[in-house]
């Protein structure tokens, strides 16, 4: 059984590769050096590590907004260079952190800008177009928004609607900068919720966290960005032990079984001791 | 989901058609009106006649006075405040911000500095024209190179630009007035720097009317990617948006337009800022229901305008002053109406 599945391994393409990914700024130390791994469909990977450990700007690195120093980047096997920004587009999605659009659009507006990829130059977007934003709102069970103002809506719900505006641009890859980020705790669950979900329909997802229960609770490839450009990855159980945690965050962490769950937790010591 | 009906439908339908009839209202009565008096209805038939065989109710001067004065004097009006309101609301997309005027990158006052040396120099229209033309496009030429100097690329930075190059353009403009004849040169800069329709004659109208109208096609055909931008750089980079290549062309776009309308009428202040503000308030902020509707508004607008400025007093009343007159109030109630934060 495990044999089967580590050939079918080897004969499957990625859906996202990346090799020997370098990156540093102008006048910088190196921030990514040498950043390699494989994801396959329904894949997730959770990246974590320090503030300015780079793990935006791998990000940006995956979906072409900066271009890598050195190494590649491969969506399907094509080389990201190589592709159209349309074409990268079409296949990558990007979800970046919360920030307002210049201008106030209304949800259904809003989640059809995901459709550009798909349009020419000079076209807009037509009645399929506004029927695939509302299809994708009303698979997130949040049709409801529609006519609202993207203003006007709660964190929780802005995040969801980003998240629809990326499902309308249909692309077997997304990338999420933390998309928990400025959530009350329910809503930072829904969210991991609805990433869990994506990979059930085939989706690759590689999102950053400030949380490590994140990961655990996503249960993927878990990656660590360890501020120096050194980066590692490995399942929940390989890549996240309690010195791991106390490496990136410099604080005493304990790592507990929860019986009653069945799962792991993160939890931090006292403040005094 | 069978929501999608509402869409299209109705709405932007009975928009679009209002704001159309609008403006043939406007343009018919207004080429009734004026000192020489034409009946409505034979103006609309002289009018029909042009494109349809009509039986002649009119007199030889009527056919005159509408065909040969206000006609081209009207489609001056259409085609700019078109043009401004247009350049105003791309400019605003562009520049994600909705306070933003066409001549926010010095194309006006660069203008102004071309007709004024021309003007100085004794040249003819068609000359005053060209370099008013050529020299606003300079202004934004300079403006929009000057962020690339300090490796700084970013919007504010082009901003600023612009103010520096206005700033020095207006400088540039005193001293032409300085130095210009106060009987016979001054008022002729001060008179075209705030923009008549005075002098429109029916050959620009086929020349640079329709340099300007093919330029509003295109970027009535590319303005829901305007969208896109407003989500930031890195975002459109992110929806496939070629960033810089879209704003410089919809910047070069709108400042060929821009200059355009002030070869026709001089420099006419706050149309480009105004109209679509009206147009945001009415139609919203996305820019496939914004950039045909101020379009539209600012024809009607202009149109109307250029009839008071025409008719209310015995001598012409420079357009710029009406509709700084008429504009800054209405602005003033269009951030009212809005009460969100800008």
């Amino acid at each position: 059984m495990t044999a089967g599945a580590a050939v079918r391994t080897e004969t499957k393409i990625p859906a996202l590769e990346a090799d020997g990914v370098s990156f540093s700024y102008t006048n910088g130390h190196p921030l990514l050096e040498g950043v390699s791994f494989s994801l396959f469909a329904g894949d997730i990977l959770t990246l974590l590590g320090p503030n300015g450990s780079g793990k935006s700007t791998l990000l940006d690195c995956l979906c072409g907004i900066l271009s890598v120093r050195a190494g590649r980047v491969s969506v399907n096997g094509a080389d990201g260079s190589s592709l159209s920004a349309a074409e990268l587009a079409r296949r990558v999605g990007y979800v970046p952190q919360t920030d307002m659009p210049a201008f106030d659009f209304p949800v259904r507006d809003y989640v059809v800008m995901g459709r550009a990829p798909h349009l020419g130059l000079f076209e807009t977007p037509g009645r399929r177009e506004y029927e695939i934003a509302d299809e994708t709102l009303g698979s997130l069970g949040i049709s409801h928004l529609a006519d609202k103002l993207y203003s006007r809506i709660s964190g929780g719900e802005r995040q969801q609607v980003r998240i629809a505006r990326v499902l309308a641009q249909a692309p077997g890859v997304i990338l999420m900068d933390e998309p928990t980020n400025h959530l009350d705790y329910g809503n930072q669950i829904k969210i991991l919720k609805l990433v869990a979900g994506l990979s059930e329909r085939g989706i690759t997802v590689v999102l950053t966290t400030h949380m490590p229960e994140h990961p655990i609770l996503l249960d993927g490839m878990v990656g660590i960005l360890d501020g120096r450009g050194g980066f590692s990855m490995g399942s929940v159980a390989e890549a996240i032990s309690e010195r791991a945690l106390r490496d990136i965050y410099r604080v005493d962490l304990r790592l507990v079984y929860i019986e009653e769950l069945g799962r792991l937790a993160c939890v931090t010591g006292k403040l005094k001791v | 989901m069978r929501t999608e009906t509402r869409l299209f439908s109705g709405r932007d339908a009975v928009l679009y058609s209002a704001l159309i009839s609008a403006v043939i209202v406007l343009f018919v009565a207004s080429l009734a009106v004026g000192r020489f008096h034409v009946p409505l209805k034979e103006a609309a038939r002289i009018l029909a006649s042009r494109i349809v065989p009509l039986e002649r109710t009119w007199t030889p001067q009527m056919e005159n006075v509408v065909i040969r004065v206000r006609l081209p004097r009207l489609l001056g009006a259409l085609i700019v405040g078109g043009a401004l309101s247009l350049s105003g609301a791309a400019y605003q997309g562009v520049f994600r911000n909705p306070l933003v005027s066409p001549d926010l990158l010095g194309v006006s006052s660069g203008a102004c500095v071309g007709a004024s040396a021309a003007i100085l120099m004794h040249w003819g229209a068609f000359a005053i024209q060209a370099s008013a033309f050529v020299m606003g496009l300079v202004s934004v030429a300079v403006a929009s190179s000057i962020p690339g100097f300090f490796r700084n690329n970013t919007t504010p930075m082009l901003v600023l630009s612009g103010v520096i190059v206005s700033g020095f353009m207006t400088s540039l403009q005193g001293l032409l007035k300085y130095f210009a004849d106060p009987l016979d040169e001054l008022p002729s800069i001060v008179y075209w720097a705030m923009g008549s329709l005075g002098s429109v004659r029916a050959g620009e109208i086929k020349t640079v009317g329709f340099v300007i109208a093919a330029i509003m096609v295109a970027v009535v055909m590319i303005r829901w990617r305007i969208n896109l931008l407003a989500l930031g750089d890195s975002e459109a980079k992110s929806l496939g948006v070629n960033v810089k290549r879209l704003r410089s062309a919809i910047v070069l776009c709108a400042t060929l337009m821009t200059a355009g309308a002030v070869c026709i009428s001089g420099t006419i202040g706050w149309i480009g800022l105004v109209i679509p503000h009206l147009g945001r308030i009415i139609a919203g902020h996305d820019n496939k229901r914004l950039i045909p509707v101020s379009i539209l508004l600012g024809a009607a607008f202009t149109v109307a305008v250029d009839t008071c400025a025409r008719n209310l007093t015995s001598s012409e009343i420079p357009l710029s002053i009406l509709t700084g007159i008429i504009g800054t109030p209405m602005f003033v109630w269009l951030l009212f109406a809005q009460k969100t934060a800008i």
